[in-house]
């Protein structure tokens, strides 16, 4: 409830904000000439890449910048008044009450120790000193609003009780408590699945809009912020570098860098081999390390020298005609923007060749003890990872695998290479089973054949070895070479495979950035010449810029090599862009599969339906079918009986009887090998409309 | 648990049970100038000559004690006392029969000298408890409150130093700062005999000072490291943005969660302070349960150093127990059931 | 007869005493400080107060405990040697001899006074130094090899291996450590032979450790391999017969019975510890991509909990290392103190405490405080050591 006086016009007017962070080595300018103004009842989308700025804005409206942070410049009013100005204590009567927030990881901002509904009903209880019943009494509203089931419960519950949706919605729940006239979410969804993450945005929309919030969402997901803003403001490097409408900013794009980041990600319509992604070249500069000049200037496609590298700060300017769009852009009016893709190389693609790799009915089952803490004795259970998985994989094919968390992918991974023996079932390489053989007893030969590319950048490389001893450890391991120097070689030729210097030999990997990691990584795995090479996430934990770059050189590799790529994601449009074929899983069991075109195009299963429609798309002209799926995936200790969708499918009224219920379906072979494992009939099948619709203007 | 106890005093068995400590006993309970003929007639006529594990098996209780006519013609058995009447003598008598044998230096029942002496030490301890544990946790939270800052860094700078001082290091400071005339302060008493009796502040506060230091630096750096670790955690930051107060942030918020890890260390730490308690009775010539063991030990008193042990293992089991409830009674996200 | 020093005398004496040392420490920050910035987390040190107080003191023991045992500096008299017209003399006392002929090359002075028994109370301080430098490090390194050789694969394979080997160090680490050196180091004791099986148990700790070490990194080069695991075993095995067994062959390596108990006690109550912390350290770092990515290399599992988790374990381990020499270093003392393993004479910090507590009561303070102050700073210093490690190791 406000103590400020009743104020119109705009919620929050952030003003030349500059905010810097003081360590005894540098001064570094986080935030730098920062300007961006909230209506009431607005949603404003701030994006841009990780380290570029956008939580360290968040953090400045709220005055909570720690010990080193520290407002150099401008103003951040809120309701027309001056937050740096305000004592410690109005602060405290503004933070939670009149802005709340919320963050990226649900589970680590819930107090562990204390129950959800003590967490809840505390904020009204400081902000408006409403008894405790009346409290809970107002918990149990907004638990209800944040649509969780059984609110009673929720409230007595621990966080660590709950799912990560459902604390996301706690968190939700708890920054609506005092109905604030701001909202601000720090990449809200980056945890969550996608399906999830879908009904989270879907319920932060509707709620906005019933509070009548006015809303900063924090995102690097362009098409996130498509879905849920009214104007968005692109980041880089700590400046704004473009504002604007959605539609202006999307369509209309009015600065290189906006438009560098659009043609980086793989939106419809993008094809690895006719019109493959274009990578912003370069890397993100470190804060104290920017240009002079315009600080995208290094990594820009219409550079000029002697305009674009001077001293002096570049300020932003309203593009001509449009009131509330701006770029910071010194050749703006110079610059053709709907000028075509040029650098654009085109490929064709490879024929798949012979059968490399044949997985037939493979089942993984674990024996998990059923309570951890007693455990030892009695009661187990037997988690199904791994259901009748069948497969081929071609040489030189990327068959995609698609799934959200739990779904069996990593376990799939995990045989395969050895780590782990199937329970059932077999995998044949060149026609030679594998399954029951763990890695230490494969030959040098298999090994070198089956390797991985690992998601994370941050852990894929041991941070106590040199690039170049990391590489020539597993040149040795393969047998490569006979002297030192012959490998030395080999291990520089990787190399430059990778598109790195070869000084990086030398580098630990510390000094390396995420994409430069992530190829060290892709290296290392085809040191041993690898026919078979499994991507687990590979460019997921990765910069949008960064992403296309590290994709395009996997598939170049890959043609170059005719590798068979395995690709495991989540990430819909980078598996349309790049896989061949796909398979979709759910809790173990492969629900679709087919080539890319046909899982993309109905007839749909009807997980894969809700999952392409929770995808979002930087795209207006793109329509979506709206799907929504009800409450969480469910555990794979107690998988559901019959279908494993049956609990969230929104097609299950259309099966008649309880078919759903009691039976596993069948796989069903469409046309031309597209296989789905549903028990709808085929008319209804044929009758699904596509969850895309793209409109017909050129862009 | 029990396992573990057994292992233990098997172990402490089998080593005081090592022929040349037993030789050791045998000479100090007859005479030094035995020959070593007669030190084998006077350790088989005291059972001691049996195998091993029969003796550890009647030490315990489960195996009948034993009776031996020995060399010299007079019947010993384990039950009945050098004088007794062997033919009203119980079967068993272990610990488990709540026999624990006679002290051979003491000259009495091994159950009366523990139980006197362990009602020594633990009004030492509880006074050391006192002390200890809410000035080291407050110690902990207000250094770790605020990380890096003044207080911080002074507070931190004690605990380590106390942390990094041995009871016997600064338990003779103490004395020759406190207690002696040469610095001239004579505050305290250096000597803590006379508060086996009656415990004064006077002739109490130095040992119980001293163990208390030693433990309180590590426990306030644990504390500290726990809570500066939850300081800065999201959802403390959640509940700053909340705009709920400091002071509410470190109470309601932080505290519970910063005492979890802290709890199990106060736990663990208990056989070191046993370890003080020894050093410091004998420091300060306090007869409690410290003293007696090395009393015993350095006579080689088997009966008393089993009880000893025993009892010292027990307590620890015992704090660990209490340790692991504590913890799932803090940390809610461990379930008994 | 010379008058006996003032204080002022006493701290001048002590100085000229000390300048060996003092001229080491400060070359050796003067250098340290001029190039810190290429010196990696050594330099790093000298940005934090606590953590150049904590490598000032531990240096100052490390360099006297050297220029005393190995140049024969510092140290006016023979620690061992009793003067009776000395006895409980005040420092700065003159030096003089009742019986005898006093040495022409011992001090004019007793810098600290004399003990009970007449004997330089400074010396003997300065004599303690070189067996806890000597020992304390070692020990402590010992009792890393074993606790890291076992707690690798403990928390690496977990199950069954994993369960014994953790039921055993708690087992040790419930034993209260004064019951556990009263039973271990006396004279009888040792009669058994007991502790010389430890010592050939705790012993070849080291050598499997380095043999599997390069065993596990060069089996793709035979030659190389022969050559490193060849040198570790021929050294190894030497080091390891004459210290642990006594006999060894060429006759060059002894450890006297009397220390080795010693050493052995203080390894196998640190072990324990040190198992636990490794272990926890590997169930961390095991779940990493790049363990993952050995596995996926066919790494054997030695090689990745050497080469792949050990370093990246370090930093914590370090920062416990030189709190585990201080842990050790009290040890010692305690053992000095209930006169455990050594011989009644030689100058022990721990033994000297004790002694001279019983003149406290009589106001004699200047026996008992100077090895106790001598022990605290270098207890000290090692904990601040530590903990402008953690600090910088943290700042990153």
């Amino acid at each position: 409830m406000s103590k400020l006086k009743p104020y119109d016009g705009p919620i929050l007017e952030i003003d030349q904000l500059s905010i810097s962070f003081f360590t005894r080595l540098h001064d570094i300018p986080a935030v730098m000439d920062f300007s961006v103004d909230i209506q009431p009842g607005e949603a404003v989308g701030l994006v841009g890449e990780s380290g570029c700025g956008k939580s360290t804005v968040a953090l400045g409206v709220m005055q909570d910048l720690g010990v080193n942070g520290r407002i150099v410049g401008g103003a951040v009013r809120f309701k027309g008044q001056d937050l740096s100005q305000l004592s410690p204590e109005e602060l405290r009567d503004i933070r939670g009450n009149e802005i709340a927030m919320i963050y990226q990881e649900p589970m680590a901002s819930l107090n562990p120790a204390m129950r959800v509904g003590q967490q809840l009903s505390e904020v009204p209880m400081i902000h408006e000193g409403i008894s405790q019943a009346q409290a809970r009494q107002r918990a149990l509203d907004v638990v209800r609003d944040v649509k969780l089931p059984d609110p009673e419960r929720i409230l007595r519950s621990y966080p660590h009780q709950l799912s990560g949706g459902q604390q996301q919605r706690i968190v939700i729940a708890m920054a609506l408590m005092s109905k604030p006239a701001l909202l601000i979410l720090d990449e809200p969804t980056t945890a969550l699945d996608v399906t999830v993450e879908a009904a989270v945005v879907e319920l932060v929309k509707d709620l906005g809009k019933k509070y009548g919030t006015s809303m900063l969402f924090i995102s690097h997901n362009l098409g996130l912020v498509l879905e849920t803003c009214d104007r968005i403001c692109v980041m880089y490097s700590g400046e704004a570098v473009e504002t604007g409408s959605i539609k202006d900013v999307f369509d209309q794009m009015q600065h290189p860098y906006t438009q560098a980041l659009f043609r980086s990600i793989p939106l419809p319509g993008a094809d690895k081999n006719t019109r493959p992604l274009v990578a912003i070249p370069g890397n993100f500069p470190l804060p104290h390390e920017r240009p002079t000049g315009c600080n995208f200037g290094p990594r820009c496609d219409h550079f000029a020298p002697g305009l674009c590298d001077q001293p002096g700060a570049i300020p932003m300017q309203t593009v001509k005609g449009f009131e509330r769009h701006a770029s910071r852009c010194l050749r703006m009016s110079d610059i053709d923007w709907n000028a075509p893709i040029a650098t654009a190389v085109k490929t064709t693609a490879c024929d798949p060749g012979k059968v490399v790799l044949k997985v037939d009915n493979l089942r993984k089952y674990y024996e998990v003890a059923a309570n951890t803490l007693l455990g030892a004795r009695g009661d187990k259970t037997l988690v199904k990872a791994n259901e009748c998985l069948s497969f081929e994989a071609h040489e030189g094919e990327t068959l995609a695998i698609v799934g959200e968390s739990g779904c069996g992918k990593s376990t799939f991974a995990k045989v395969l290479m050895g780590l782990e023996t199937a329970t059932n079932g077999q995998i044949l390489l060149d026609g030679r089973n594998i399954e029951q053989t763990p890695i230490n007893a494969r030959d040098t030969q298999t090994v070198a054949d089956i390797q991985m590319v690992f998601q994370n950048p941050f852990d894929t490389l041991n941070p106590s070895m040199t690039v170049g001893r990391q590489i020539l450890r597993a040149l040795e391991v393969f047998g490569h070479g006979t002297s030192h120097a012959q490998r030395h070689g080999e291990m520089m030729r990787l190399l430059d495979l990778v598109k790195l210097p070869r000084e990086f030999a030398t580098r630990m990997p510390r000094q390396l950035s995420g994409g430069q990691k992530q190829r060290v990584g892709i290296a290392r795995a085809f040191a041993g010449g690898a026919r078979i090479v499994v991507a687990d996430e590979p460019v997921s934990a990765l910069d949008v810029s960064v992403q296309a770059a590290v994709a395009d050189l996997l598939m170049d590799i890959q043609q170059d090599q005719k590798t068979t790529l395995l690709f495991i994601s989540h990430d819909l449009s980078i598996v349309r862009y790049l896989s061949d074929r796909m398979m979709v899983m759910y809790l173990g069991h492969v629900v679709e599969l087919g080539s890319t075109a046909q899982v993309f195009a109905p007839p749909y299963h009807p997980y894969t339906e809700a999952l392409l429609s929770a995808v979002p798309i930087a795209d207006t002209h793109v329509k979506k079918k709206h799907i929504v799926l009800e409450g969480d995936v469910p555990s794979a200790l107690t998988p559901p009986p019959g279908c494993p969708f049956q609990t969230r499918c929104p097609r299950k009224s259309d099966v008649p009887g309880d078919l759903c219920d009691t039976q596993l379906p069948p796989i069903r072979t469409m046309d031309n090998g597209h296989q789905i494992k549903c028990h709808l009939s085929d008319a209804i099948l044929s009758r699904m409309d596509p969850v895309f619709k793209i409109t017909p203007e050129n862009r | 648990m029990l396992l573990t106890a057994l292992c233990l005093t098997l172990l402490v068995f089998y080593l005081t049970n090592l022929a040349p400590n037993l030789e050791k006993l045998a000479k100090t309970q007859g005479n030094f100038r035995m020959t070593d003929e007669e030190v084998t007639t006077y350790l088989a006529n005291h059972g001691y000559a049996q195998p091993f594990l029969a003796k550890y098996g009647q030490w315990l209780g489960v195996l009948p004690g034993y009776v031996i006519i020995g060399h010299d013609g007079q019947t010993r058995a384990k039950c009945a006392p050098e004088s007794g009447v062997i033919e009203t003598a119980p079967r068993f008598c272990g610990i488990l029969q709540g026999d624990w044998g006679q002290s051979s230096v003491i000259k009495k029942d091994v159950g009366t000298v523990i139980a006197d002496k362990l009602a020594l030490t633990g009004k030492l301890m509880f006074w050391v408890l006192v002390l200890m544990v809410p000035s080291a946790l407050l110690i902990g939270v207000l250094a770790g409150m605020r990380e890096g800052s003044r207080t911080d860094r002074t507070l931190s700078t004690i605990s380590i130093t106390t942390s990094a001082t041995p009871e016997y290091v600064s338990g003779v400071l103490f004395i020759a700062v406190f207690a002696s005339s040469a610095v001239g302060l004579k505050w305290f008493k250096g000597t803590a005999t006379s508060a086996m009796d009656h415990a004064t502040f006077e002739n109490f506060f130095l040992p119980v000072l001293t163990i208390a230091a030693y433990g309180m630096g590590y426990i306030a750096r644990m504390t500290r490291a726990s809570m500066a670790e939850v300081m800065t955690s999201q959802y403390i930051r959640t509940a700053r943005l909340k705009g709920v107060s400091f002071g509410n942030i470190v109470v309601k918020h932080a505290l519970r969660n910063a005492l979890i890890a802290p709890f199990t260390v106060i736990m663990l730490q208990f056989p070191w302070l046993l370890n003080g308690v020894v050093i410091v009775e004998t420091l300060f010539n306090y007869k409690g349960f410290g003293w007696a063991m090395v009393l015993a030990a350095s006579n080689n008193d088997i009966e008393l150093l089993l009880g000893i042990s025993v009892v010292s293992v027990i307590v620890v089991l015992l704090t660990q127990l209490i340790s692991d409830i504590g913890y799932v009674y803090l940390n809610p996200r461990i379930s008994v059931t | 007869m010379t008058d006996p020093l003032g204080w002022g005398g006493i701290i001048g004496q002590m100085m000229v005493q000390f300048a060996p040392t003092l001229t080491a420490l400060i070359a050796t920050f003067a250098l340290s400080i001029t190039y810190k910035r290429r010196l990696g987390l050594y330099g790093k040190l000298f940005d934090s107060t606590i953590g150049m107080i904590g490598l000032a003191l531990v240096l100052f023991w490390v360099y006297t405990a050297f220029f005393a045992g190995v140049l024969d500096l510092i140290a006016t008299h023979d620690p061992l040697d009793q003067s009776a017209s000395m006895k409980k003399k005040l420092p700065g006392t003159p030096y003089s001899k009742l019986i005898g002929k006093a040495d022409p090359e011992a001090g004019a002075y007793y810098i600290l006074g004399g003990d009970n028994l007449g004997r330089d109370v400074f010396s003997r301080v300065i004599a303690g130094s070189i067996k806890v430098i000597l020992i304390a490090p070692f020990a402590t390194i010992f009792a890393f090899m074993v606790g890291v050789t076992l707690g690798l694969p403990a928390g690496y394979y977990g199950g069954k291996f994993d369960t014994v080997l953790s039921f055993i160090a708690n087992l040790v680490m419930a034993f209260p450590v004064i019951l556990l050196f009263y039973l271990l180091v006396t004279p009888e004791i040792v009669h058994t032979g007991i502790p010389v099986y430890m010592a050939a148990i705790l012993f070849i700790f080291p050598v499997i450790f380095l043999t599997i070490l390069w065993q596990s990194r060069y089996y793709t080069q035979p030659a190389k391999r022969n050559i490193y695991v060849g040198i570790t075993l021929v050294i190894g095995l030497w080091l390891y017969l004459g210290i642990a067994w006594d006999a060894d062959p060429l006759g060059l390596i002894r450890f006297p019975p009397n220390l080795l108990v010693v050493f052995v006690a203080v390894v196998f109550v640190n072990a324990p510890t040190v198992f636990r912390i490794v272990r926890g350290l590997v169930l961390d770092i095991k779940t990493r991509d790049y363990v993952a990515a050995a596995q996926t290399r066919g790494e054997g599992p030695w090689y990745i909990m050497l080469w792949e988790i050990l370093p990246n374990a370090r930093g914590p381990l370090l920062v416990d290392f030189c709190l585990r020499i201080g842990y050790t270093t009290i040890l010692l003392g305690t053992l000095g103190f209930f006169g455990l393993g050594l011989e009644s004479e030689s100058a022990d910090w721990g033994k000297m405490i004790i002694d001279g507590r019983k003149l406290l009561s009589a106001n004699i303070l200047h026996i008992a405080i100077p090895p106790a102050l001598a022990l605290l700073s270098l207890v000290l210093g090692l904990n601040f050591l530590a903990d402008g490690l953690r600090e910088e190791s943290l700042r990153d």
